[in-house]
């Protein structure tokens, strides 16, 4: 059983690319389970979607300490998944924040530096090269692609692209593929 | 080959109920209950008719209808939507129906999204109704037949109860063929027996409680109950607590452990499985999320058998009596009360830097934020009470705005600013209320307040949607769940037809005409209402994202008194606006004291 916890601010896509892996799982004839957030919480707020793939899971919630993988989209909400990680876990961060709008805001690279020496293994990918060169909404699928390309799941960028047909409306497809191969290509080239 | 679908918990619901010969389906949103509606919208199964209703009173009432008629017919809500269609059910229970008639109400533990923490398990107690409680989105999709099926044996209403984790979660789900199909009777007049009457609810009354004593044991052969395992110590569970409990005692089993566990999916509980459990064990825990209603049956069974068996849970503080469970923390308690070690958790060298706090905002270019902005401004110097209601809106509590004061239950803003006014008539009254609130109990404290002569402002926030719960459409829409054109309902014209004489439309969007618009209510007196007309940032069209030039002046005003998650500013620094969060709303740009934002992509040399 693989078990993957993804992290993200509401808006940022996090409940698609769940529904994403878990397609392109499927299309691997892999059992799968897990959880969303929705509701109150998505308006901005932590949201987190637990995924486990293969047998075994009763639970929809992975116990902390027991993901394999996590990918976070922001680097607070990384830091806030990382005590659901293993000690020998891996991670993928998009490295662009987002701030909370009318509270304090949180110190960025002091948190990022954080992350890389709990999780010597974590793979942090840039936020702002993503949007510049992918679009404003397409961070949650490059992740995808990049982590693929790392990989992290018991499927690769095929079966992702086969998830992304039977879930997006067609209009939105050549984007989302363009943002798919562009993160796997970042995350081959090593990222930073 | 079977086919395997991944499905939301609320979708499998949705298709289970397909598969079971569902014929009517009503229903009002409410996180986590809504998606089971869209689901059957999109599938459009032929013979199928499925309605969003103006609220959960209706969408009862309208199901009982189908189901006296000879229809399965499902009804879904958040658990408070219980409350409101509470009386409808009260005395369903005691006239009956034909058709099998389920009741979903989805529980929202934590609570995540919702006013209360109440557990529909009691409200199946209290209303005599028997519950069906799945632990997964899997068992969901069996599970809703049944309670079809037993619901036309027994002739009466049953409870569905998934809570949050089970309507969120998803599962891959094997869909099974359709069950056998029948084409509704219809009405018969049975000679008086749909109508309530006294003598009628005493006869049915003993009817019901041999009803529930006989489910009780015949349940014990359910197969959603279950019972597994050996030794002195068990462990009972419901719910999606049941899921972090099995895969915990799995573990446990693993490390040499020993213990029974005990599924209960029911209520009544049953009774006979229930005391096999019981039968030797010294030490019981329960997990079980909001109230304690397999532990009290459990010490009911206790003293009616005389068992002497510790029964651990809420009530001796062993579980949390309050929020969600969490497969961490039953795997904790589990572990304690089989004297397991505890595994270590992850250690970390050093302190972590502080995360953020990410309270709820209204989303950048919300036309709330305007209207709350425009009342907020008007109101300054003046002592003013802003009763809020249910809805996004709600979230103009927070700061900068603070601009809801009050919330307690759909509908009930304006009733209670009356009730404000009344007692403290010195201070202007306002009520803030969205349109699909306003359909759905809103107009009752409309009438109430024009008829009793109150004093207050009542500020409808008319976004063309019911946001919060993901852009429904109501009866001000003209659009029906099945897609299809409505009489479209027209706010101002109920509100004239309610007797409120004046109305004024309001553009949340224009800063000065929505503030003179306050001001000018504020001089009058009765029931004045603003309709403040903007759509919500889903349905409208986004245009070029705003600017800030270098002729800010570092004030932070936007920042400061606006709240919108676009802006950014820190003191002694330019504002800035974050190009794929802003829709150039505007907002801010008639704020600025420099008129330093505007328009971006164009050239402002």
């Amino acid at each position: 059983m693989l078990n993957l916890l993804i992290a993200g601010v509401g808006g940022q896509g996090t409940v698609l690319s769940a529904r994403l892996l878990g397609l392109a799982a499927l299309e691997k004839g892999l059992k799968v389970r897990g959880s969303e957030t929705i509701g109150m919480a998505q308006r901005g707020g932590s949201v987190v979607s637990h995924l486990r793939l293969g047998e075994g899971a009763h639970s929809p919630l992975i116990p902390l300490g027991e993901a394999d993988l996590i990918l976070a989209f922001e680097p607070a909400e990384a830091l806030r998944a990382l005590p659901f990680l293993r000690a020998d876990g891996r991670m993928l961060v998009a490295d662009r924040a987002l701030q909370p709008s009318g509270t304090p805001g949180y110190d960025v690279a002091a948190t990022l530096s954080y992350l890389k020496r709990s999780q010597p293994g974590g793979f942090f990918l840039s936020g702002e090269e993503v949007i510049a060169r992918c679009g404003g909404r397409s961070l949650n699928v490059a992740m995808l692609g990049a982590a693929a390309a790392l990989g992290f799941f018991p499927f690769g960028l095929q079966e992702l692209e086969a998830a992304l047909h039977k879930r997006l409306a067609p209009r939105t497809i050549e984007s989302n593929l363009h943002a798919l191969h562009f993160g796997a290509e970042t995350a081959k080239k090593g990222g930073n | 080959m079977a086919e395997i679908r991944l499905l939301m918990g609320n979708e499998a619901i949705a298709l289970g109920a397909l598969r079971a010969g569902l014929r009517f389906a009503s229903g009002y949103p409410g996180t986590p209950s809504s998606e089971i509606l869209e689901t059957l919208a999109k599938e459009k199964r032929e013979g199928v008719y499925a309605e969003w209703s103006v609220n959960e009173k209706t969408a009862l009432e309208a199901a009982a209808g189908a189901a006296m008629a000879g229809a399965r017919a499902l009804v879904t809500m958040k658990q408070v939507g219980l409350n409101v269609a509470s009386d409808p059910l009260m005395s369903l229970n005691y006239v009956g129906v034909k058709g099998g008639m389920v009741v979903v109400a989805a529980d929202d533990p934590g609570p995540l999204s919702s006013q209360t923490e109440q557990d529909t398990r009691h409200f199946g107690q209290f209303a005599k109704i028997p519950v069906f409680d799945p632990s997964s989105p899997e068992e969901a999709y069996l599970m809703i037949a049944d309670a079809f099926e037993l619901s036309e044996k027994i002739h009466r209403p049953v409870l569905f109860r998934p809570t949050t984790r089970v309507c969120h979660g998803y599962a891959s789900i094997e869909i099974l063929a359709d069950l056998p199909q029948k084409a509704p009777e219809g009405f018969t007049k049975d000679g008086g027996a749909w109508v309530i009457f006294p003598r009628l609810a005493y006869q049915n009354h003993l009817l019901i409680e041999d009803g529930l004593e006989a489910l009780a044991d015949e349940w014990s052969n359910y197969r959603f109950n279950a019972l597994s395992g050996k030794g002195k110590k068990g462990i009972a569970a419901g719910g999606v607590s049941f899921a972090y409990a099995a895969e915990a005692v799995e573990g446990a089993l693993q490390s040499g452990a020993e213990c029974r566990l005990f599924k209960v999916a029911t209520y009544p509980i049953p009774e006979r499985k229930a005391l096999e459990f019981l039968d030797g064990l010294e030490e019981v825990l329960v997990a079980e999320e909001l109230d304690p209603v397999i532990e009290k049956e459990l010490f009911r069974l206790c003293g009616k058998h005389g068992l002497r068996v510790k029964i651990r849970g809420k009530g001796d503080g062993t579980m949390p009596r309050a929020g969600e469970n969490s497969a961490a923390g039953i795997k904790k308690a589990i572990a304690a009360f089989l004297g397991l070690k505890e595994e270590p958790t992850r250690v970390f060298c050093e302190e972590a830097p502080s995360l953020p706090q990410r309270p709820p905002v209204l989303c950048a270019g919300c036309p709330h934020r305007g209207s709350f902005f425009a009342v907020k401004e008007a109101c300054k110097g003046k002592k003013a009470v802003f009763s809020g209601d249910i809805g996004c809106y709600t979230l103009g509590n927070a700061a900068p705005l603070n601009m809801v004061d009050t919330c307690l239950c759909m509908g009930a803003g304006l009733a209670q600013a009356q009730g404000l006014s009344k007692i403290e008539p010195d201070a202007a009254h306002f009520a803030f209320i969205g349109d699909s609130t306003f359909f759905h109990t809103g107009m009752p404290g409309v009438l109430n307040a024009v008829y009793n002569g109150a004093d207050v402002i009542l500020c409808i926030l008319d976004n063309s949607t019911t946001a919060m719960t993901g852009g429904q459409p109501h009866p001000g829409t003209g659009k029906t769940l099945m897609g299809n054109t409505a009489v479209k309902a027209d706010i101002y014209g109920v509100l004239k037809a309610l007797g409120v004489e004046r109305i004024q439309r309001v553009n949340p969007f224009d800063l000065g005409g929505a503030r003179a618009a306050v001001e000018e209510a504020l001089q009058g007196s009765g029931v004045r209402a603003l309709l403040f007309e903007g759509p919500c940032i889903a349905l409208a069209t986004k245009k070029q994202p705003l600017e800030v030039l270098q002729a800010c002046i570092a004030c932070g005003r936007c920042a400061r008194e606006l709240g919108c998650p676009a802006i950014s500013w820190e003191k002694g620094h330019k504002a800035s606006v974050d190009g794929l969060l802003c829709t150039g709303c505007g907002l801010c740009a008639g704020l600025c004291p420099a008129g330093a934002i505007v328009e971006g992509g164009k050239n402002h040399a």
